[in-house]
């Protein structure tokens, strides 16, 4: 293969009669600066057509180009024994037993979704289910991760509301379960809501496939729904900050239609699996251009489409239109030209049209042609990989250090009692149950945790083990101290896993953050990045791939920075699971890990006592990796009857939570408990509500209790015997001489109905039912 | 080995999970594609849930239109046992197999959770197996599952004894328990009047399996076979 010079592409490419010449003001339009469109203008050594600065402005967006994330996310651990696909691809690979593979990757849909939160919910489901199976997975579960502003504002629940639903309809149409997630409200995200989806598909490694175009002549086949006009520069919007004018963005938001969908995983992996094709890779973002440009560039060749023959929707659609357009449900196939028919037969059987569109060429160049004339010619690895990468100014702003300083709220609290209740109350940590229940979390019969729990778990069938996965940020705990903020997500999302019995293998994730160009923004951006590579070195779960999403800013100004992070683990018998809620009266209750008592950052100084601030606990990677170790062998050698995860809230909000229960238990257990020497020198306020990690509340029958005890000091994990699960519906917490005491009922009612009466959901169970 | 026909529609989404718990409770099951216009000597016919073509214009509109089902009509007709879960029962009711129509839930939203339901009928080829009355927990996912029917209709299914499931009632300690879609009579199965058609919208096919924590839907793979075959096998009582 040779890669030409500069010369051959001068020539080429021409513009079409009636086309906008290009103009500084047309360059600015397409959002690229000068040095950008100076390198342009170099690497082709002449004027770029309207169609290639559009196909230009497309992959040197920030969506498709990371050009001022590259160089941090290089720093992230991406390798181990485990690991079958790196970052790089639609999505990660990590290895399971018996020949299985697990595939998996987080995507963020937030700026569709602020416009449009239905469709921008939606199609954020199928771009990243069309990613896991593109691999060659069959898509097994979501997960999703949420951010709003505060309830009490209507626009925020509309957001709420039709983010939730977009979700739904698409995942329950696909049938694919949803297994977890987490939804948190601040003022922060209002006006610029996240929409972060997750999804993991199973495959046998050997039938993993790459998107790297290969194989000169090998015919490329546009498969799936017609190309309409919708979703042009959708990679472009989500690389700007949101402002009024985005409303008018909505018709850059794309209609999702999960039907199609199914048809095209259903299709897509009947293709991979009968080896009927060389390469696949879904048209997500900047469709066309980026699907066939990433394509050959990975691959080292060329390709060359002729626009003329994509099947659209349209009538005069331009090639402009055609490449940028991110009409959903659509996939790009390479296959070699004596499989073409048998592709198409496939295709056929699932109703969908497979059309030729173009074919692999050996001159590097990526070309496109609209009814034989060329209308693009750029080098194609060029394309894909001189984008110019930035390094920004990092600068912690004064503001953010001062606020980490501040270490009391001005008001002590005096009922602590009541403090709980409130905490509980709070949408943050009160029960999703409202937006679980609107997802199918049981289809394809595999669920063996369902959501509401630490993490999801499901069974792989045939085999005897299982996959748990979680997904966690405190955005909160980033917005203070970024780089302990990171840490704390993935040491949560590991102790999330590792409760269930599973051990963490690795981790996808979505870096939400505002306009990387302000200092103090790619600050944080650089230190959560700093602190994810830390505690996933530190646990040997690497980062097999994720998303950056930037310019989260409305005119409110900049989100919290969200570092969400996609956890996935290893329960090697599916049979040892262990659930996060107390089982049975007379089990005993342990507090694994200790505690410092420090309120910095905590959610009770932020909703008990109206103040953000202070110093969060130091996150201590080495006893999260002992905890975490611990667990997985208690699991296995069935010491457990529960484990629940010590986090936002801290100790009393977990012990209430595996007190109450599930939603669909009769009704809650209680609990007698006597913490008075599990931390003598913390005050009562820190005992209760500071939020240290590595600690769990665990539950185990009487006669396990000195086996896990012992196994605990093996592990060198700090255990505390704190007392009984009962069966009486009391929670009783004696620190010295105080004893609180809550209603389990209680403290059930303000957990299950805080979303439901804020989002005055019509109680349908209770008024059919009496 | 009873042959159990799994019929799928583009769209079909619990097609496996039917497949397997036939399979796991002594069937000799295989896919039937919508366009086949042959059950190739089925014993048993299962329509899954999911999402048949999309659920457009309304849910089981457009399957009922499908070739095959001009086979399973007359698979139904001959006495052969079918079955409709969820969307399957969208179907049957489309395709007048089975009387009345499923709307959207009154709540309006896609509604997934495991209920308790009460087995109302036993004499019907999917629910021999069961003592009468027994209470399943069994999973429900759907948003277009509110029973509705004429009042001379629901007359006649309750005299008829052709209400196969029913939803149990909320009790002041398990609020979130019972009918989860505003239901008529909380009704979530019926029958035909010969006992040899049955839709229902909970899903069995996720309640057949010790490890997923629910075993009571394993009755309705296991009737139509036993049932056929020998009358005296134990009766699942629930759980």
């Amino acid at each position: 293969m040779t890669v030409p010079g500069i010369d051959s592409a001068v020539t080429e490419a021409v513009s079409l009669p009636g086309e906008r010449p290009v103009t500084p003001e047309v360059v600015r339009e397409h959002n690229l600066n000068e040095l950008e469109y100076g390198r342009i203008v170099e690497l082709l050594g002449r004027t770029p057509t309207l169609t290639e600065l559009g196909v230009f402005s497309a992959l040197w967006s920030e969506h498709c180009s990371y050009k001022h994330s590259k160089l941090v996310l290089k720093t992230f651990p991406t390798s181990g024994p485990q690991v079958v696909q790196g970052p790089g691809e639609n999505a990660g690979v990590l290895r399971l037993p018996d020949g299985w593979a697990v595939a998996f990757k987080i995507e963020s849909h937030n700026h569709p979704s602020a416009v449009e939160p239905y469709q921008g919910a939606a199609t954020g489901v199928g771009g990243i289910l069309r990613d896991v199976f593109t691999m060659g997975a069959r898509p097994v579960a979501l997960l999703n991760s949420l951010r709003f502003g505060p309830l009490e504002h209507p626009r925020n629940r509309y957001l709420f509301a039709g983010v939730v639903r977009g979700i739904g309809d698409y995942g329950n149409c696909v049938g694919v379960p949803t297994l977890g997630g987490e939804v948190n409200f601040a003022q922060g995200y209002t006006g610029n809501p996240l929409v972060n989806a997750m999804c993991v598909g199973l495959l046998r490694e050997s039938d993993l496939i790459r998107a790297a175009a290969q194989g000169v002549g090998n015919v490329l086949l546009c498969v799936g729904a017609r190309t309409g006009r919708d979703g042009i520069h959708g990679a472009s919007f989500a690389s700007e900050e949101l402002s009024e004018k985005s409303e008018s963005r909505r018709p850059q938001v794309q209609v999702g239609d999960p039907f199609t969908e199914k048809l095209l995983l259903e299709a897509s992996l009947e293709l991979i699996t009968g080896r009927l094709i060389v390469a696949i890779q879904d048209m997500g973002a900047a469709g066309l251009t980026s699907s066939s440009a990433e394509m050959a560039a990975r691959g080292g060749v060329g390709v060359e489409l002729d626009t003329g023959l994509v099947p659209t929707r349209e009538e005069g659609m331009t090639p402009y239109e055609i490449l940028l357009s991110e009409s959903q449900e659509r996939m790009l196939v390479v296959a070699e030209p004596s499989r073409v028919r048998e592709v198409q037969a496939v295709c056929a059987k699932w109703e969908l049209d497979a059309t030729p569109i173009g074919h692999v060429t050996d001159d590097g160049i990526f070309r496109v042609r609209h009814h034989g004339q060329t209308v693009v010619a750029i080098p194609g690895q060029r394309l894909v990989e001189d984008c110019p990468l930035y390094q920004p100014e990092a600068r912690e702003s004064d503001e953010a250090r001062q606020r980490r300083a501040t270490v009391d709220p001005q008001e002590p609290v005096v009922d602590l009692e009541g403090a709980l209740e409130m905490l509980l109350g709070h949408p943050d940590i009160a029960s999703k149950r409202w937006v679980y229940e609107q997802y199918d979390s049981t289809v394809q019969a595999a669920t063996v945790i369902p959501p509401g729990s630490d993490a999801g778990v499901i069974r792989v069938a045939g085999t005897d083990f299982g996959l748990a996965m979680a997904i966690d940020c405190n955005a909160r705990l980033v917005a203070l101290d970024s780089y302990e903020g990171a840490k704390a997500a993935v040491a949560e999302a590991a102790r999330n896993v590792a409760a269930t019995g599973a051990k963490p293998l690795g981790i996808t994730n979505c870096l939400n953050f505002g306009n990387p160009e302000r200092p103090e923004v790619f600050f944080q951006f650089r230190e959560a990045c700093r602190g994810i590579a830390d505690a996933c070195r530190a646990f040997g779960t690497p980062v097999t791939g994720g998303n950056v999403s930037f310019y989260n800013e409305s005119p409110n100004g900049a989100i919290d920075p969200t570092p969400t992070i996609g956890m996935v683990g290893l329960l090697s018998r599916i049979e040892d699971r262990v659930v996060s809620y107390f089982d049975a009266p007379q089990d005993e209750v342990f507090i694994l890990g200790q505690t410092s008592g420090i309120l910095g950052g905590s959610a009770y100084w932020a909703e008990v006592c109206d103040f953000v601030g202070g110093d969060q606990p130091a996150v201590d990677l080495d006893a999260e990796l002992r905890l975490q170790r611990f667990l997985v062998a208690a699991a296995e050698q069935k010491l457990l009857r529960s484990a629940h995860d010590c986090s936002e809230g801290g100790l009393a909000v977990a012990l209430a939570e595996a007190v109450i229960g599930g939603p669909y238990v009769p009704g809650s257990l209680g609990a007698s408990l006597d913490l008075t020497g599990y931390a003598p020198d913390v005050p009562m306020d820190g005992l209760l509500y500071g939020e240290d990690g590595a600690r769990v509340v665990v539950s185990c029958s009487q006669a396990a209790a000195r086996p896990l005890i012992a196994l605990a000091d093996r592990h060198g994990v700090p255990v505390f015997r704190a007392g009984l699960v009962e069966s009486a519906g009391t929670l009783e917490l004696q620190v010295g001489p105080h004893l609180f005491s809550w209603s389990t009922d209680a403290l059930r009612r303000i957990y299950f109905d805080a979303i439901p009466r804020r989002m005055q959901h019509p109680d349908v169970d209770r008024a059919a039912g009496e | 080995m009873p042959r159990v026909a799994v019929v799928r529609f583009p769209g079909s989404n619990c097609d496996f999970d039917t497949l397997r718990a036939a399979e796991r409770y002594g069937g000799e099951a295989y896919f039937v594609w919508h366009r086949d216009v042959d059950l190739r000597g089925a014993d048993i016919v299962i329509l899954p849930g999911g999402f048949s073509y999309g659920d457009y214009l309304r849910s089981g509109a457009i399957a009922r239109f499908s070739p095959v089902m001009q086979a399973v009509r007359r698979h139904a007709a001959d006495g052969g046992p079918v079955l409709g879960i969820c969307n399957g029962f969208q179907i049957l009711c489309e395709a007048h197999l089975l009387p009345g129509a499923l709307l959207r839930n009154a709540g309006l939203t896609f509604v997934s959770k495991p209920v308790d339901v009460t087995v109302e009928q036993i004499d019907t080829a999917f629910t021999c197996d069961y003592e009468p009355g027994a209470r399943l927990r069994l999973p429900v996912a759907h948003g277009e599952g509110r029973f509705v029917a004429s009042e001379d209709t629901l007359r006649l299914l309750e005299a008829e004894g052709r209400v196969v499931l029913r939803y149990v009632a909320a009790t002041e300690r398990s609020p979130f328990q019972p009918n989860p879609n505003g239901s008529a009579n909380h009704i979530a199965g019926i029958c035909n009047a010969a006992g040899n058609i049955v839709g229902i919208m909970p899903h069995p096919e996720r309640a057949a399996d010790r490890i997923l924590g629910l075993t009571g839907g394993a009755g309705f793979f296991t009737s139509p076979i036993s049932c056929h075959e020998d009358s005296s096998q134990p009766k699942v009582s629930g759980q």
